[in-house]
């Protein structure tokens, strides 16, 4: 196992009577990108700014490349690449002047073109920040936390309020800075970012962790579970002779079953020796959504 | 690099910007130069009887305008754009960053001071070529030059402890007018402050340190007759020192909820 670049314990944050962070704990290890996955007001932005060193949290140990964030250290600074959810940079400097300003904070910076170029600004490259769309200026975000070289990039919804396309470009920023091994902790409240960026995510609710895992596995036991649904007309004999199965109103019969191949042969033969059909028959698995939604208690979506 | 050639790279990048806003520029160096012209057209024909000595209003008014200058250059605009910044969400940004908090900040107050030095210097010439008034030489120049940075460095300082009270960027102007308004108008930088003026007025102006500065400044700018008092200096450092106690203490790089 790689060396553990984020870790925290039993972290905790009040604001007055308010316990935005109830005892979380996570781990991050080096090359991985992570995500912290969860409704506004979740605590996503909250834990983030401890990890970076803006907030003092209320307890709990926190390690961030093997310093305490909340004591600012410098020699952490220099090593962390920070993109915050929303910021300002001077409208009158240029793209290129922006990132070689903000470069040359860290003692061994990147090449400031090869920067500008890696998030796709080149064309940019003497535009006055002025000037830029809304998308453009988050990638210049990206630009000046890459400046440094940082091994550790904090993305707080680096996505948010983007339109479709401009989505997919910054996905792929985020991909490129995966493949050069940077350690990337994003955090996000949707679902398809977390699912096509990240190696693990960890989804909080109400200020805590819900589950973790890699995005395929999230939830665990409830994705092992195949949803066979159809109606019953009347006729047939009794409620199905399956394991599990849940009459509701109007005849719909709900059957959750790890074992779909079998129960279905059951179900059938069940309904071929009654002489009925299964109407509307169904069988889905729960998609990574379904699952989200039952973990953050439906709060999903809320913009 | 070493902490003070990034803050004086700092400095250069401010500069740069600055000179890109060509609006805001251009107002900052016309306003006190525009006041000088409005003031001695209305006001400047006269004398105002100061220490017992009757001085020429248009020679008052050019002091009283370098000294204007210094604190628009400084107080005020360190205030309303370091609120700005702070609001932004800049100061932030450069708080993520190795960049030390105090290399960022001075690097801007050192902008400041070398907008107002500039803006003395096109006052004084101005004055001097339009009022006739007598430009300070010698040992009275480098007086009066300490007294200029001493003001701007003391009064940048207070503007940055403005900002802590500065609840939001849209209220920046309304504050800091508010505060530093009455206080030029009661230290006599736009009616001339002579013997005979109300006392409550004069004993106002000498707890605050805009009546210190300016007289300073016009001890510094004309010599004789007036008197240069090295108390005046020290109380405009003393608020100086007090403004920065204070930015320590409460200033805050992030925006205030």
């Amino acid at each position: 196992m790689s060396e553990v670049v984020i870790e925290v314990v039993g972290l905790r944050k009040s604001y007055g009577d308010v316990e935005a962070v109830r005892g979380i704990d996570l781990r991050v290890r080096r090359g991985e990108v992570f995500a912290l996955l969860g409704p506004n007001g979740a605590g996503k932005t909250t834990t983030v700014e401890i990890l970076e060193g803006y907030r003092e949290r209320t307890a709990g140990e926190v390690r961030v490349l093997g310093h305490d964030p909340a004591r600012r250290d410098r020699a952490l600074r220099e090593r962390v690449g920070i993109v915050l959810q929303s910021t300002g940079i001077d409208p009158y400097l240029t793209v290129r002047e922006t990132v070689e300003l903000y470069a040359r904070y860290f003692p061994h910076p990147r090449d400031v073109d090869e920067v500008i170029d890696l998030v796709g600004l080149t064309d940019k490259r003497d535009a006055r920040v002025i000037r830029l769309s809304g998308g453009q200026q988050r990638r210049l975000d990206v630009a000046i936390a890459l400046a440094g070289d940082p091994e550790l990039l904090f993305l707080d919804e680096p996505t948010t309020g983007f339109d479709p396309g401009a989505r997919r470009n910054a996905w792929e920023i985020v991909r490129n800075l995966a493949s050069l091994g940077k350690t990337v902790f994003l955090t996000t409240h949707y679902m398809d970012e977390a699912e096509n960026l990240a190696n693990r995510v960890a989804v909080i609710a109400r200020g805590e962790i819900v589950a973790e895992g890699p995005p395929g596995l999230l939830g665990g036991r409830h994705l092992a579970e195949t949803l066979i649904r159809f109606r019953v007309r009347s006729g047939a004999s009794g409620p199905p002779a399956v394991p599990g199965a849940v009459v509701r109103s109007n005849g719909l019969v709900e059957v959750r079953t790890e074992t779909p191949t079998s129960t279905l042969h059951e179900l059938t033969g069940w309904a071929m020796a009654g002489g009925f059909e299964l109407d509307g028959l169904e069988v889905t698995r729960p998609t990574l959504e379904d699952v989200y939604l039952e973990l953050t208690g439906g709060e999903a979506g809320a913009e | 690099m070493s902490d003070v050639a990034l803050m004086l790279r700092q400095v250069r990048y401010t500069n740069k910007a600055f000179w890109r806003n060509p609006a805001s520029a251009f107002f900052t160096f016309a306003f006190p130069l525009m006041f000088l012209v409005i003031f001695t057209s209305l006001l400047g024909k006269g004398t105002v009887p100061i220490g017992g000595v009757l001085i020429k209003q248009s020679s008052y008014y050019v002091a009283a305008m370098a000294t204007f200058s210094v604190i628009t250059a400084s107080y005020t605009n360190i205030a309303m754009s370091v609120t700005y910044q702070r609001d932004s969400g800049i100061l932030k940004r450069v708080r993520g960053t190795p960049l030390p908090g105090w290399a960022y900040l001075v690097g801007r107050v050192i902008h400041a001071l070398l907008v107002a030095v500039l803006l003395v210097a096109l006052t004084a010439a101005f004055g001097a070529v339009f009022y006739g008034a007598d430009l300070p030489t010698g040992a009275l120049l480098a007086k009066f030059v300490l007294v200029v940075v001493a003001g701007g460095a003391s009064f940048a300082a207070l503007g940055l402890a403005t900002t802590a009270i500065v609840p939001n960027a849209d209220a920046g102007p309304a504050v800091v007018n508010a505060i530093i308004l009455p206080l030029l108008f009661l230290s006599g930088i736009f009616i001339p402050l002579g013997d005979n003026s109300p006392a409550w007025i004069r004993t106002v102006g000498t707890i605050f340190p805009v009546k210190h500065f300016a007289d300073a400044m016009r001890a510094g700018f004309y010599g004789r007759p007036f008197r240069f008092e090295w108390h005046d200096v020290l109380i405009l450092l003393l608020w100086g020192l007090g403004g920065l106690v204070a930015a320590a203490r409460f200033f805050s790089w992030e925006p205030r909820k």
